[in-house]
């Protein structure tokens, strides 16, 4: 079973409606011993850094999910999700989970394309993954798809290899990180269209560990 | 590269699809539910549901096929058409729409947009705006006026200031769309499109007059649209949103595709 958290961050529905869609047993809960229990955890999340922490840290889920990362489960990121599994975050000057070493950065502001126009705060839309190597967790034919994004801050890990990928907005930045049993992803694959569900079946069968 | 979107939009009446002419003379054409799932399966990047007789008690109807489409398809969508508090977003948004689009609600009460993009991120927000092109005025500088009732009654707010107060206000995006150009099938208002573009840095979704794939092969590049609207064209059809793809990723506009 896969359990979704649920720590009142956004809207959670629609990872849950995505893997009904793909027929995999899941529940959204906020449970720590549940989480605990989990085979494999997705952590969602829409929202900003310091609110959610809050939220994590009053109902014991900060501890959870540590613990779980630590059991060797397969553990993935969406989001805010991905964002607050780092050591700290810029958004609200927020102490996050520390899962992996590195800091939630915002874009800078102003940021402009290659031509000089100016880009917009959030990065919002359809954008490509530049996969830095290949991972179990995500199949060869996805990587030239388009996934789709909605963030202000980006994750920035402090060791170079964590990143699993990077896009391009205005600057490169991670986009996708990988580190033994987790795997986190700043787009939101439940969003994706079939390329996306695909990453979260693929999450679904993967056994947690990194090919490399 | 972020990729410019291709957006089909679904009317929607009384839980059903249509797609009016000039807003007259609505024929029905099918389920929505049906409709979204074709168009996500052939690559669409987001789809827009507009609701044309919302009204307080019809509103139930919109929300269930909000509800039932958000189990089908996994991009982003959004609804518009008679949204005008915060409660009324909030249902949408749970029933699982991305965005909510607001039109003349927003014009009576432009807090709307501040409410909005407060409660819920300005990403949520998207301000519909329904154009009309009219003689320059003391009243009207820029030539095109903002119209509500599907272009029956005329404001006497101009277009280019109302885009740019709503960008200060919060929205997220601009969903343009012109009167005069929708349903001819004879290109989008260019002018139009790109006077908008260039006043506002949030995205704007050009809308009304899509024809044939190098009407949009234009208003994303000339008339700097982010994204382009696109109904009866491919409703009835007439092209697919593959063929339009490929057209534009041959002459160099970053799209999405699936294969």
């Amino acid at each position: 079973m896969i359990s979704i958290i649920d720590y009142k961050a956004g809207n959670l529905t629609s990872v849950e409606r995505a893997l009904k869609k793909l027929e995999i047993p899941c529940r959204v809960t906020g449970d720590p011993a549940l989480i605990r229990a989990s085979e494999r955890v997705i952590f969602p999340g829409v929202g900003a850094a310091g609110e959610a922490m809050k939220n994590l840290k009053s109902t014991g889920l900060d501890q959870a999910i540590k613990d779980f990362f630590l059991s060797g489960r397969p553990l993935l990121g969406i989001c805010l999700g991905t964002q607050v599994i780092l050591e700290f975050s810029r958004e609200n000057r927020t102490p996050c989970l520390g899962l992996v070493p590195g800091q939630v950065l915002r874009f800078p502001d102003p940021l402009s394309d290659r031509e000089g126009r100016p880009l917009k705060i959030p990065h919002m839309g359809w954008n490509t993954v530049d996969w830095t190597r290949k991972h179990p967790a995500v199949p060869e034919r996805f990587l030239q798809m388009a996934f789709y994004f909605v963030h202000s801050y980006f994750p920035s890990p402090g060791e170079e290899s964590l990143i699993l990928g990077k896009t391009h907005y205005g600057i490169d930045f991670p986009s996708a990180l990988a580190y033994k049993n987790l795997i986190a992803l700043q787009f939101h694959p439940e969003k994706s269209g079939p390329p996306g569900l695909g990453l979260l079946k693929a999450f679904s069968e993967w056994e947690g560990r990194d090919a490399e | 590269m972020l990729s410019k979107r291709i957006i089909p939009c679904l009317d929607v009446r009384e839980g059903k699809t249509t797609k009016g002419i000039r807003f007259k003379n609505n024929i029905d054409i099918g389920d929505p539910v049906e409709m979204a799932r074709f168009y996500y399966e052939e690559g669409a990047d987001e789809l827009v549901f507009y609701d044309i007789t919302a009204s307080a008690e019809k509103r139930g109807i919109m929300i269930e096929v909000v509800g039932r489409v958000a189990e089908e398809i996994f991009i982003p969508f959004s609804v518009g058409g008679g949204i005008a508090s915060v409660e009324e977003m909030r249902q949408v948004l749970l029933a699982g729409a991305e965005k909510i689009s607001v039109n003349s609600a927003a014009i009576r009460n432009p807090a709307l947009i501040q409410e909005g993009a407060k409660a819920f991120g300005s990403q949520c927000v998207v301000l519909g705006m329904d154009v009309k092109k009219v003689a320059v005025s003391r009243a009207i500088p820029s030539g095109y006026e903002m119209v509500i009732q599907g272009g029956r009654t005329f404001t006497g707010i101009d277009a280019l200031w109302w885009a740019k107060e709503s960008e200060r206000l919060g929205a997220g995006e601009i969903c343009l769309n012109s009167i005069d150009a929708d349903g001819t099938r004879e290109g989008y208002e260019m002018a139009l499109t790109r006077l908008i573009s260039e006043a506002v840095t949030i995205p704007v979704i050009a809308s009304g007059g899509a024809g044939t794939p190098e009407h949009l092969g234009q208003v994303l590049k000339e008339a700097k649209a982010d994204a382009a609207l696109i109904a009866s064209m491919t409703h009835y059809g007439t092209y697919t949103i593959r063929q339009i793809k490929a057209y534009l990723k041959d002459r160099g506009v970053p799209v999405r595709y699936l294969w």
